[in-house]
């Protein structure tokens, strides 16, 4: 028992959208569906920026539908903006241990040790606009890692990357990310995204979310909505 | 786009900013309402003073309109060098005192000024600045500048492929006005002038140093008569009701008419153009442009030369002046600021609050004192409050110019950052230090700089309220213009001017360090 979303409605702009579903503990679970169908809408409720008409998100069995999002055992990283432009890359990487700054010693070695691993050693007191684009995306992955939260959402934070880059980035977050057990859920554009990574896939079309399915099994033998999809 | 606003910063301090500005307007205003003497109905000279206020506005308008059209018209198609230095140069007279520019234009225009040395010499008649002339002279002055700048924004609302296409089509000059220019001044030119008519109608200090006598008299300066000479509070209090429903008015049409007419946006580089290559279109320009800079710069040059050999015969009050103009620029800016921050942040949800701060645009710094005096008087001594009220009132009148500089910036930050400071629970006084003050420092800065400038240059309020011992430094400035000291004013200007440039200067410079992205 893991992320349960049960009965989930609510309604953007006038659009509706549903989700009925539950996510394994530890699972990696791609977010496949055509854009504007809900795809950023399931991350968005699950992080608490959405508040449901009805229904319950729960963890590990405890509710967290009213939780403030950073109450939640959440950590997300979006499409652009994951990192505060002013501040160090240290310091955005900081937030995620405190959000305000007042770090020990020991925090601050955290947060060294998060750097090194997503492979910016010594680059903490540049700021984000002197990175290039896939090491802005490896300083948002570090502090991700420093946030420990069992949830990690990813909303297409990659898509800016060219093919190459995206690949390595994935393949490095799968690595790290395998390493503490979270639940990863990752918005995608590209069914290779979701067979690279991950081995079940959440399709989301016409404002619903479908109950996870094996990923191969679903490519294989895709529904009706997401053979449209991949044309 | 979501469902509910991003819960990192509250509301409710916005709201209660936005209701110490409605209570400050509204209540100020209540207590002249219900001091308004109505059954005494308005006298003839009243009715001269409404006439007279309406009239000069409209002129004011149109002069500064018509003349703008040609010279926005030059610096839209022509690329020169200086033009940025130029288009920055019709941003000043926005922060720039009014009886500095007065002083100015004194010394070209008055009765011993530059032109009518000219003139005796010609053997021509001397040229009255003083009166109908005097005032719209000033208020073309001040408000030529912005005129400019609105219409060639909206010249530059025409895309470039639209001129290039014109171009394809082999289009001459007269096309180009029939095509494409005249549907765009048609657009732009009345909320142009509904502006500028509305901030000619609430001006004071021009018509307290240019205009006054019975054939020259304002609403604002007859409630000033009526305050400060005849301590007659009913009529003050009644012409205050007639000053704020014309003003209020007329501020609602310019809202209407100018809608996003944007307030110091970005002045981009010319578009390139093919038409109106000829000899005389680029003579024609030039002249435009050249002329426009002369009547800007002539009476400024002037106030640098007199204010130089005025500094020396400058008596201590101006000093003492100084300081407290100083005080008074500075408390003005942190109320400002303490007013509008919350205000912004709360925008992000109900943009509605932005409106709120536009307020102030019709509301009478005058009447806002008048009704402060009537509240006060009772109490204290309101001589002795004459400093504090000023900073105040200074501050909610540079709270529109602020919020529409600050709203949408807070919004932008909490757009682009709401999401990522709530997911890591980045929320209250940390989100203010870490996120919220270093993402608007260049904007803290501008709008900090704005007001300061503002209420350093104000000859408004503390008019109405000053006693003799304390004056801000443009009041001083008044009464040595007023005692004949010219040279000693002409001091005092120079110094306003340092000062009131300092001031903005030093606040947009804070804002512009460390903000390198």
């Amino acid at each position: 028992m893991a992320l349960t979303i049960e009965g989930l409605r609510l309604r953007q702009e006038g659009f509706g959208f549903a989700a009925d579903l539950e996510v394994t503990e530890g699972a990696r679970v791609a977010v496949i569906g055509p854009s504007g169908a809900g795809k950023s809408t399931l991350l968005a409720a699950i992080a608490g920026f959405l508040a449901p008409e009805s229904g319950r998100i729960l963890w590990q069995g405890r509710d967290i539908t009213h939780a403030p999002p950073g109450a939640r055992p959440v950590a997300i990283l979006f499409q652009d903006n994951n990192l505060f432009p002013h501040l160090s890359v240290a310091q955005n990487v900081g937030l995620g241990i405190r959000p305000d700054l007042k770090l020990s010693a020991a925090q601050r070695a955290q947060v060294e040790d998060a750097l090194e691993r997503v492979g910016l050693a010594g680059m903490g007191a540049r700021r984000p606009g002197t990175l290039s684009g896939g090491q802005q995306s490896r300083a948002a992955l570090a502090r991700v890692l420093v946030q420990d939260r069992p949830v990690v959402l990813l909303d297409e934070p990659f898509s800016a990357l060219g093919p190459a880059l995206r690949n390595e980035m994935l393949d490095l977050m799968a690595t790290l990310l395998g390493g503490t057990g979270a639940t990863l859920l990752l918005v995608s554009h590209d069914p290779a995204d979701a067979r690279r990574i991950a081995e079940q896939t959440i399709l989301v079309a016409e404002g619903v979310a479908h109950p996870p399915r094996e990923t191969g099994a679903l490519f294989d033998d895709p529904p009706e909505v997401l053979r449209d999809y991949l044309g | 786009m979501a469902a509910r606003a991003q819960p990192v910063a509250r509301v409710w301090p916005g709201i209660g900013a936005a209701a110490v500005v409605a209570a400050l307007i509204l209540g100020t205003l209540a207590a002249v309402a219900l001091r308004a003497e109505a059954g005494r109905g308005l006298s003839p000279s009243d009715w001269a003073a409404l006439r007279f206020t309406v009239m000069q506005a409209a002129l004011s308008a149109v002069f500064s309109v018509v003349l703008a059209v040609p010279v926005a018209r030059a610096l839209a198609r022509r690329a020169f060098a200086g033009r940025q230095a130029f288009i920055t140069l019709l941003g000043a007279p926005f922060i720039l005192p009014v009886i500095v520019a007065v002083l100015g234009l004194l010394a070209v225009f008055g009765r011993r000024g530059v032109l009518n040395a000219g003139l005796e010499a010609l053997g021509m008649p001397a040229v009255q600045i003083y009166g109908l002339f005097g005032v719209v002279l000033a208020h073309v002055f001040l408000n030529l500048p912005l005129a400019v700048r609105l219409i060639l924004q909206g010249w530059q609302t025409i895309p470039a492929e639209r001129f290039r296409l014109a171009a394809s089509l082999d289009f001459g000059p007269g096309d180009m006005w029939r095509v494409l220019e005249r549907p765009m001044l048609l657009r732009m030119v009345p909320g142009a002038a509904a502006v500028i008519f509305a901030i000619c109608l609430s001006s004071f200090a021009v018509v307290l140093t240019l205009g006054g006598g019975p054939r020259a008299t304002t609403v604002e300066l007859a409630i000033y008569h009526a305050f400060r000479f005849d301590f007659d509070l009913g009529r003050a209090a009644l012409l205050s009701c007639l000053q704020i429903a014309v003003a209020g008015a007329a501020a609602l049409i310019a809202l209407r008419l100018s809608g996003q007419g944007g307030f110091g946006a970005g002045m981009g580089r010319p578009v390139r153009r093919w038409d109106a290559r000829g000899a005389g279109f680029r003579a024609m320009d030039a002249a435009f442009i050249g002329a426009a800079a002369l009547f800007l710069i002539v009476p400024l040059a002037m106030v640098l030369r007199d204010g130089i050999e005025g500094l020396g015969q400058m008596p201590a009050d101006v000093w003492r002046a100084a300081g407290y103009s100083i005080g008074v620029a500075l408390v003005s800016t942190v109320l400002m600021l303490s007013l509008a921050l919350p205000m912004a942040v709360a925008s992000a949800r109900w943009q509605g609050l932005e409106a709120a701060g536009l307020m102030g645009i019709a509301a009478s710094p005058l009447v806002m004192g008048t009704g402060l005096f009537i509240i006060v008087y009772p109490f204290a001594d309101p001589g002795a409050w004459a400093l504090a009220v000023t900073a105040l009132v200074n501050a909610v009148m540079s709270l529109p110019f602020a919020l529409r500089v600050l709203a949408p910036a807070a919004r932008d930050c909490i757009a682009d950052y709401g999401r990522l400071s709530a997911s890591l629970g980045l929320r209250g006084r940390h989100w203010l230090r870490l996120v919220l003050l270093p993402r608007l420092r260049r904007p803290l800065g501008f709008a900090a700089g704005l007001a300061a400038a503002l209420s350093m240059g104000d000859l408004g309020v503390i008019a109405l309220f000053s006693d003799p011992e304390r004056a801000t430094l443009p009041l001083q400035m008044y009464r040595l213009m007023g005692s004949y000291r010219t040279e000693a004013a002409s001091g005092a200007g120079l110094l306003l001017l340092a000062l009131t440039l300092a001031v903005f200067w030093g606040f947009d410079k804070a804002g512009r360090y460390g903000a390198d992205d």
